[in-house]
């Protein structure tokens, strides 16, 4: 399952690497990551048909998470990837407003991995 | 005759005692004085009957000449003098008329009433001399009294001229506290528009110290597992990991650091201190905060932050802290400008703030360029001046840019300069030296 991970911070790629060492080597999950709204789309692009999942965070400069999750949901709903948000605060605001933009699921910062972990499975088990 | 030669010694007391009277003399000369006026009349009444006219008249000149003469050597009396030196003709009237009874008494005796007459001159002189000193004494008095009245307004004049000087001095000491105070919470204004920018800053560290810290621990469970399997290899491959995760942990941790010492320096009164410091770094940071401070405020605003960095550029002597509060303010002006364009055009319109730094001879220039709102060329002069802000009450002290001025130019021999085009955008340019 290919999933692409957009933050603007470069230390998420080690971290997610780390945590998900065993998925990765037995080719359970597959991570790719962007490091703005403006490099996912370009991502986007080429592999859209690839990636099942889109990990964003909302906080970017330029390009907002919530900018990337309108122009994915206008552009590309064949079949729509799914998008989980991750916001830095417990933002209400923000997230009514990315659930009505088509949010499938929500993460807080700090990131708890063991949650992250199950989600990615219920998806991949159901999906 | 001999009548009015007394007569003038009388008066001659009897005037100066009454003319030193109620003064500071009066005390010295009252008894002397008195004394010599009783005296002049005894001596008139005594020697009269046994003397003849003509003796009595050459005793009472030779005495007003001796009492002339011990007057004149008087300092006290000083402004007598021409009082005393009309006295002369008297006492030479009164010596000749004695020296003509002896030598020629036969004319004498013929003319004797005539010699009169001189004499009568010589004391109308005398009496005249008087009035003139009294009057010119009487001005002089008149004078003294008005130098003294002069000497009281000038002391007035003075005393009220200090006191508006100390009144002035005690106003400037309190405006110059009052312009410390306003410093100071500009600074602190400013870190009310940090904190927010601040608490994400810190927060983003520490959410990889915390994840980095969990991912290293159930690393070590499994190499322990591996261990017990004896697989060497992927034991030396988790410790490499761990390894590199500690490195992660303590790299965030000195950003959470140095964020938490930026805020505290910002607040603190500066110490003045130059020391070696990387612009770029100081940029990058007061840039991050002062945009995740706006976005604090208001989560719909966005802008691309683009960085140019002359990564060559050497280190520059600075009191880091002033410089950092004119970045801030740069900084904060800049999203504001590119916030409020936002707000007219809408989300059509992309905020962009760009920051750069490069090596110019000796100077290290440093831009910060938005594309917001420009200012408009009629303000463009009043803008470094202080409690100008086209800010609404109560969003901007009207200090920042001032301040910024003074800590660029007075501080530090820089130079801000400014470029901006209404509607287009602005651009700052900070010139620093490199000592």
């Amino acid at each position: 399952m290919k999933i692409l991970v957009v933050d603007d911070e470069a230390d998420v790629q080690p971290l997610f690497l780390q945590c998900f060492r065993k998925e990765i080597r037995n080719h359970v999950f597959d991570f790719d990551f962007a490091f703005s709204g403006e490099q996912a789309l370009d991502y986007l692009k080429d592999k859209h048909s690839e990636v099942v999942l889109i990990l964003s965070d909302i906080n970017m400069p330029g390009m907002s998470g919530i900018e990337l999750l309108s122009t994915i949901r206008k552009d590309y709903d064949n079949p729509p990837p799914l998008v989980m948000m991750i916001t830095a605060y417990g933002d209400e605001e923000t997230h009514t407003n990315a659930l009505q933009l088509g949010a499938n699921d929500f993460l807080t910062k700090p990131l708890d991995f063991n949650l992250l972990k199950e989600k990615l499975n219920t998806v991949l088990h159901n999906g | 005759m001999s009548f009015l030669t007394y007569l003038s010694i009388f008066l001659l007391f009897n005037w100066l005692n009454r003319a030193v009277k109620m003064t500071q003399l009066s005390f010295k000369w009252k008894a002397v004085l008195g004394i010599g006026q009783g005296a002049a009349a005894v001596a008139y009444f005594v020697l009269k009957k046994p003397l003849s006219d003509e003796v009595h008249l050459l005793i009472g000149s030779i005495a007003l000449g001796a009492i002339i003469k011990y007057f004149n050597e008087q300092e006290d009396f000083k402004s007598f003098r021409s009082y005393f030196e009309s006295h002369y003709p008297l006492i030479a009237v009164g010596i000749l008329i004695f020296l003509i009874s002896i030598v020629v008494p036969s004319f004498y005796d013929e003319y004797d009433q005539y010699f009169l007459l001189p004499l009568v001159a010589a004391f109308i002189w005398v009496i005249s001399r008087w009035a003139a000193s009294k009057k010119q004494r009487e001005e002089l008095l008149l004078y003294k009294a008005k130098n003294e009245e002069l000497d009281r307004l000038v002391a007035e004049r003075t005393a009220e001229i200090q006191n508006q000087k100390e009144e002035l001095e005690a106003t400037i000491e309190l405006l110059q506290n009052t312009q410390q105070q306003l410093i100071q919470s500009e600074k602190l204004a400013s870190l009310g528009e940090l904190t927010a920018g601040i608490a994400h800053e810190i927060q983003n560290p520490l959410n990889f110290v915390n994840n980095f810290a969990e991912v290293s621990s159930e690393l070590l469970v499994e190499m322990t597992q591996e261990l017990a399997k004896g697989d060497l290899e992927e034991v030396r491959y988790i410790a490499d990991d761990i390894r590199q995760n500690l490195e992660k942990i303590s790299q965030h941790g000195k950003r959470a650091d140095s964020i938490v010492k930026g805020m505290l320096q910002h607040s603190r009164t500066s110490n003045g201190q130059k020391e070696p410091v990387n612009v770029n770094n100081l940029a990058d940071e007061y840039m991050r905060l002062a945009y995740h401070g706006l976005r604090a405020k208001d989560k719909s605003f966005n802008s691309e932050l683009v960085t140019n960095f002359d990564n060559s550029l050497p280190e520059v002597n600075i009191i880091q802290q002033d410089v950092g509060r004119v970045l801030l303010n740069l900084f904060t002006n800049a999203f504001y400008a590119v916030h409020q364009k936002q707000k007219e055009l809408g989300q059509t319109f992309r905020p962009k703030i760009e920051v750069s730094t490069r090596l110019q001879h000796n100077n290290i220039e440093l831009t910060v360029k938005d594309n917001g709102t420009g200012i408009p060329e009629a303000i463009r002069d009043k803008i470094m001046q202080p409690f100008f802000t086209t800010k609404p009450t109560g969003e901007g002290t009207g200090l920042g840019l001032s301040l910024s001025y003074d800590i660029i130019v007075k501080g530090h021999n820089g130079n801000i300069a400014i470029e901006s085009e209404e509607g287009n955008g602005s651009v700052f340019i900070i010139t620093l030296p490199i000592i």
